[in-house]
C-alpha cells in the first residue's frame, strides 16, 4: 500500500515559512550563551534551537480532548514522542479557519475532521523540510535519512537533532506534495494516549477564563435587563459607587457594570444599583406563548431539507397513515463556568483572555466595542469550564471591553450562575409534525417530517441562511436513513423574540428524538419489533446494521432482566453512526436509568479513551435534558435560576455506560456531540415498552408515568 | 486584617469579614484551583477542607473560619503524589476539568473517614459535586482506585 500524496495548498501554509527570534533577555552585543530560536515552521508549529517542539492548537480545550488528540496528528507525521509537544493555544488568525464551518470555530464536533489532513500535512511537511536540511548538510540523498524522536538519522547513523537543522529548514521551499503514512503505518494514531491536560486538573493549576490575572486588574459584575432584550430607561449609580472598593459605575451595551478591587465587592455592590428598566417587546411573553407562536407557524411549508419521490400523494394514497405532534422546550447551556472575560484596553492595542469558541468573533466584537481595527486585538484563548456550545456566542465581551476601555485598566468580567442561567442563548424549542405512511402489505412507502422553530444560524451567520434552509436546523432529519421511497422533510423557521443558540449536538437532539421516538411508533402500529423493524429498512445502510447488530448483541436488546425495559434508538450525526439501547426501571412513576450501551462507528479513532469519554459526557448531558431540562419563560424572564432549578445529573442520578468501538479506518467522524440525541428517544422507547405511553414532549419531568 | 491558616501556612489578608473564602483564596491568595460554579452551595465547585471536613467556600464567610486550618487543592500535595490524583490521573478523569478540584476535595475527605467506601456511600459524599461533562462513571472508578492506592501505602 502506497503512501497518500497530499496537495499543500497555499491556504494550509498561509505566508510560508517565517523565522521569529526569541531573545532572552542579554545586554546588547553582548553574546547570548543560552540563545535560543524559535523556528515556526508552518502556522502550528515551532522550533527552538533548543530542540523545543510547540504546537499552536487551533481549537479551544473544553473537556473534548483536542489538547491531547491534535498533537497526536502533528506527532504522527513529524515523528516525535507526543510528550516532547507543548501545546499553546493559537491566537486569531485566517490561518487556522476551521474548513468546515468557514470561521476559527470549535464546533459541530469538527475539531479532528477539520484537523485530519491539515495538521498531519503541517506535520509531515515539517518533517520533510527538516530532513532535506539535515541531508543537504550531510551532503546525501534525503531520501536515504529517518527520523527518531526528533532527531534525523542518516544511513551511518549520524545524527542530527530537529533544533539544529530547523533554521535551515525554514530556509528551504515548502514541498508542493507530502507523503502522509497509510493507517497501518500509524504509531500514535488510534492508540490511547493519556490527555495532556489531565495533571494541571488535578492540582488546580489548569488556567479557565475566570482564573486569569492581570497586573492593576480590576473586576465587575454586571446588571442585565431581567426580561430578555430589555434596556436600560434610567439608572443611578451613586448608592453602589459609595460602597466599599467600588472604583467606577459604568453602562455599557449590555447593562449596568460595577467596578471595584475585588469580584466580590462589585458584585455586592451591583445589589444596590438602582436601575429603571425598559422591558421592551419581550415585557409579555411566556411559554404559553411561544407554545402558541410556534403551532401557529408551524401552518404552511417550510424551506426542504430533502425530498425523495412524491410523500405527499403517497400519504394521500396510503393503506394507513400515522401521524404524531412532538415538542420540545428551550434549554440552558448551564457550563459549570459562569461567562467571564477579561480585557485590557490601551492606546496601543486591546488583549483579550476570554473562554470561546469563536477566536475571529471574538476579536471582531471586542474591536468594535474598543473602537479599534480588528488587528489591534489580540485573542488569549484559555481553557473552556466546558463550551456545549455556549461560547459559541460573544455576548459577554463587548461589555468586558467597555469597561476596561472607560477605567483605563485591566478589567474581569464575571457573569453569576443566575446571570448564566437568565441570559443564555436558549436550546430553540421545536413543534413538530410527524406522518409515515404504509401501503396495503404493510411496507412504508412515505415519511413526511415537517420541523417548526427559531433558526439559530438565521441569527448568527445570515449568509449561509439566505441561500438555503438552515443546516444546522434540519440535522437527523434530512439524512433520514431508512429505505422508504417517498420521504418530505422541511424546516419552518418561526422566531420567537428571544435568541436561541447551538446547543451540544444542536438540531440532532431535536429531530432525532421526533424520528427514532416516531420510528417506534410505526413499528408498533405495525406490530413489529423496533429492532427488526429498522433492520429491514437498513439493507443499503451497513454502518447503521453494523451498529445496531452489535449493541443489539451487548445488551441482549429484547431481553431485560425482570421488571426493566429496553429502548433504542439509532442515527448518524458529524460522520459518525451510533446505536443506543438503555435499559430502565420504573419507580413510583420516577425512570431509572440503568444502563445505557451505546455502539459507534466514528471512522479512525485518533484517542480511543477519549472517544468513549466523549460518548460517556454526551450520555449524561443528554440525560440532564431528558429528565429535567427546561427553561420557562414568564413576564420575558427566564424563571430558573440556578442549579436547584435547573437540574442535571449527579453521581447517583448517572448511567451506567458501556461503549463499543468498531474497528475503522474510514474518515474520522465527530464524536463530541452525536451520543447526546440518542438518549431521549432510546429512553421514550424504553417507557412505551414499559406503560404502553409515548411521550411526545420533554422533560420527563413533565410527565406522571405511574 | 484576618488571620488565616491556608496549606499550612499562616497569613493576613485584609477582607471584609462577610466575604466568602472562595473569594479571599481566589482573588486575595491567588488560589484560583478552586471554583466558583454557583454561589449557593449547590455544585460543589469550590470544596475545600476546613479542618479537614469538605465545606462550600462559597457560602464560608471569612469570618467563621477562624483559625481552622483550609486545604485547597493546591495544598493536597506538590507533586500530584496523593493517591486521589495519582488515581484521576491513571483513569484520565477529567474533562473541561472545571468541577474536578471540588470532586478531589470531596473524594478526600471522604476517603479519610471512609478508607473502603461503598458504591452508596461514594453516591453520598459526592451529591454535592455536579460535573456537567458528566465523568460520574469515572470519578467512581477513580475513588475506588484511589482506595486500593492508599491502602498500599
Amino acid at each position: 500500500m502506497s503512501a497518500n500524496p497530499i496537495h499543500v495548498s497555499r491556504r494550509t501554509f498561509l505566508g510560508g515559512l517565517v523565522i521569529a527570534i526569541a531573545l532572552p533577555a542579554c545586554k546588547p552585543g553582548a553574546k547570548p550563551a543560552g540563545e535560543n530560536k524559535i523556528i515556526e515552521s508552518n502556522a502550528w508549529l515551532r522550533i527552538g534551537t533548543d530542540d523545543s517542539i510547540t504546537f499552536l492548537c487551533d481549537k479551544s480545550e473544553m473537556g473534548q480532548g483536542v489538547y491531547t488528540a491534535l498533537p497526536m496528528l502533528i506527532a504522527e507525521e513529524l515523528g516525535v514522542n507526543l510528550d516532547r509537544i507543548k501545546v499553546e493555544f493559537a491566537p486569531a488568525g485566517d490561518p487556522y479557519v476551521n474548513n468546515l464551518l468557514g470561521t476559527q470555530i470549535t464546533g459541530g464536533s469538527t475539531s479532528v475532521r477539520d484537523g485530519w489532513e491539515k495538521l498531519r500535512t503541517a506535520g509531515a511537511t515539517a518533517r520533510q523540510l527538516l530532513v532535506a536540511a539535515a541531508a543537504e548538510q550531510w551532503g546525501i540523498d534525503a531520501r536515504s535519512c529517518s527520523v527518531e524522536n526528533g532527531v534525523v538519522v542518516s544511513p551511518h547513523r549520524k545524527k542530527l537533532r530537529f533544533g539544529e537543522v530547523a533554521e535551515a529548514a525554514a530556509k528551504l521551499p515548502v514541498p508542493k506534495e507530502v507523503a502522509l503514512k497509510p493507517a497501518h503505518e500509524f504509531t500514535l494514531i488510534g492508540k490511547s494516549q493519556r490527555r495532556k491536560d489531565t495533571p494541571s486538573k488535578v492540582d488546580g493549576s489548569c488556567v479557565y477564563g475566570i482564573d486569569v490575572k492581570l497586573p492593576g486588574m480590576l473586576y465587575a459584575a454586571l446588571a442585565q435587563s431581567p426580561v430578555l432584550k430589555g434596556t436600560v430607561k434610567r439608572f443611578s449609580g451613586d448608592k453602589a459607587q459609595a460602597m466599599p472598593g467600588v472604583v467606577a459605575v459604568v453602562q455599557t451595551s449590555s447593562g449596568i457594570a460595577v467596578v471595584a478591587d475585588s469580584w466580590w465587592r462589585a458584585r455586592k455592590a451591583r445589589d444596590v444599583l438602582e436601575i429603571e428598566w425598559d422591558a421592551g417587546p419581550n415585557a409579555a411573553l411566556d411559554d404559553a406563548k411561544i407554545a402558541a407562536i410556534l403551532r401557529k407557524g408551524a401552518a404552511g411549508e417550510g424551506r426542504v431539507a430533502r425530498h425523495d419521490g412524491d410523500a405527499a400523494a403517497a400519504i394521500k394514497g396510503a393503506a394507513r397513515v400515522v401521524r404524531a405532534d412532538y415538542e420540545l422546550p428551550l434549554l440552558a447551556h448551564a457550563t459549570l463556568e459562569p461567562q467571564n472575560c477579561t480585557a485590557d484596553v490601551r492606546d496601543d492595542g486591546v488583549d483579550l483572555y476570554v473562554p470561546t469558541q469563536v477566536q475571529q468573533i471574538a476579536q471582531g466584537v471586542a474591536a468594535k466595542a474598543a473602537g479599534v481595527d480588528a488587528a489591534k486585538v489580540k485573542v488569549h484563548t484559555t481553557f473552556l469550564g466546558g463550551g456545549f456550545g455556549r461560547r459559541l456566542e460573544v455576548d459577554f465581551i463587548p461589555a468586558a471591553v467597555e469597561v476596561s476601555k472607560a477605567v483605563r485598566k485591566p478589567v474581569k468580567l464575571l457573569w453569576t450562575r443566575e446571570d448564566d442561567m437568565t441570559h443564555d442563548a436558549y436550546r430553540p424549542p421545536a413543534f413538530d409534525q410527524v406522518a409515515g405512511a404504509f401501503d396495503a402489505k404493510g411496507n412504508l412507502v412515505a415519511w413526511n417530517l415537517h420541523l417548526t422553530g427559531p433558526s439559530i444560524t438565521a441569527r448568527m451567520f445570515p449568509s449561509v441562511t439566505e441561500k438555503m434552509v438552515d443546516p444546522f436546523a434540519v440535522e437527523a432529519a434530512s439524512n433520514y436513513p431508512y429505505d422508504v421511497p417517498n420521504v418530505h422533510v422541511d424546516f419552518k423557521q418561526q422566531e420567537i423574540g428571544i435568541d436561541v443558540g447551538y446547543w451540544r449536538s444542536v438540531s440532532h437532539a431535536l429531530n432525532c428524538f421526533v424520528a427514532e421516538s416516531f420510528m417506534d411508533e410505526l413499528a408498533v402500529s405495525q406490530k413489529k419489533s423496533p429492532l427488526d423493524f429498522r433492520m429491514a429498512l437498513l439493507e443499503k445502510q451497513p454502518r447503521f446494521r453494523q451498529v445496531l447488530k452489535l449493541v443489539a448483541r451487548e445488551s441482549r436488546y429484547g431481553y431485560p432482566p425482570k421488571g426493566c425495559h429496553h429502548g433504542l434508538a439509532v442515527m448518524e450525526g458529524y460522520g459518525t453512526v451510533m446505536a443506543m439501547v438503555v435499559e430502565i426501571f420504573l419507580e413510583g412513576g420516577k425512570v431509572q436509568v440503568r444502563r445505557t450501551w451505546c455502539a459507534v462507528d466514528c471512522g479512525q479513532q485518533i484517542n480511543p479513551d477519549t472517544v468513549v469519554a466523549q460518548v460517556e459526557s454526551s450520555i449524561n448531558f443528554g440525560l440532564s435534558a431528558l429528565l429535567w431540562g427546561e427553561i420557562n419563560i414568564a413576564n420575558g424572564r427566564v424563571r430558573q435560576t440556578n442549579f436547584h432549578d435547573y437540574r442535571v445529573v449527579r453521581m447517583s442520578e448517572a448511567a451506567r455506560i458501556d461503549t463499543y468501538v468498531v474497528g475503522s479506518d474510514g474518515p474520522p467522524g465527530g464524536i463530541g456531540e452525536p451520543a447526546t440525541a440518542l438518549v431521549a428517544p432510546a429512553v421514550c422507547n424504553a417507557i412505551y415498552e414499559a406503560t404502553g405511553r409515548r411521550i411526545r414532549s420533554l422533560p420527563l419531568s413533565r410527565h406522571k408515568l405511574a | 486584617m484576618t488571620k488565616l491558616s491556608v496549606n499550612g501556612k499562616s497569613m493576613d489578608v485584609d477582607v471584609d469579614p462577610e466575604t466568602p473564602l472562595l473569594w479571599v483564596l481566589r482573588d486575595t491568595l491567588g488560589l484560583t484551583g478552586t471554583k466558583f460554579g454557583c454561589g449557593m452551595a449547590l455544585c460543589g465547585a469550590c470544596t475545600v477542607h476546613l479542618n479537614g471536613q469538605p465545606v462550600r467556600s462559597c457560602q464560608t464567610p471569612i469570618s467563621a473560619v477562624g483559625d481552622q486550618p483550609v486545604t485547597t487543592i493546591e495544598g493536597l500535595s506538590a507533586d500530584h503524589s496523593h493517591p486521589v490524583q495519582q488515581a484521576w490521573i491513571e483513569l484520565d478523569v477529567p474533562q473541561c476539568g472545571y468541577c474536578q478540584s471540588g470532586q478531589i476535595m470531596s473524594a478526600t475527605a471522604l476517603l479519610t473517614e471512609k478508607p473502603r467506601p461503598t458504591d452508596a456511600d461514594i453516591d453520598a459524599a459526592m451529591a454535592g459535586n455536579i460535573c456537567r461533562c458528566g465523568t460520574y462513571q469515572r470519578i467512581r472508578a477513580a475513588i475506588r482506585r484511589a482506595a486500593e492506592i492508599q491502602s498500599k501505602a
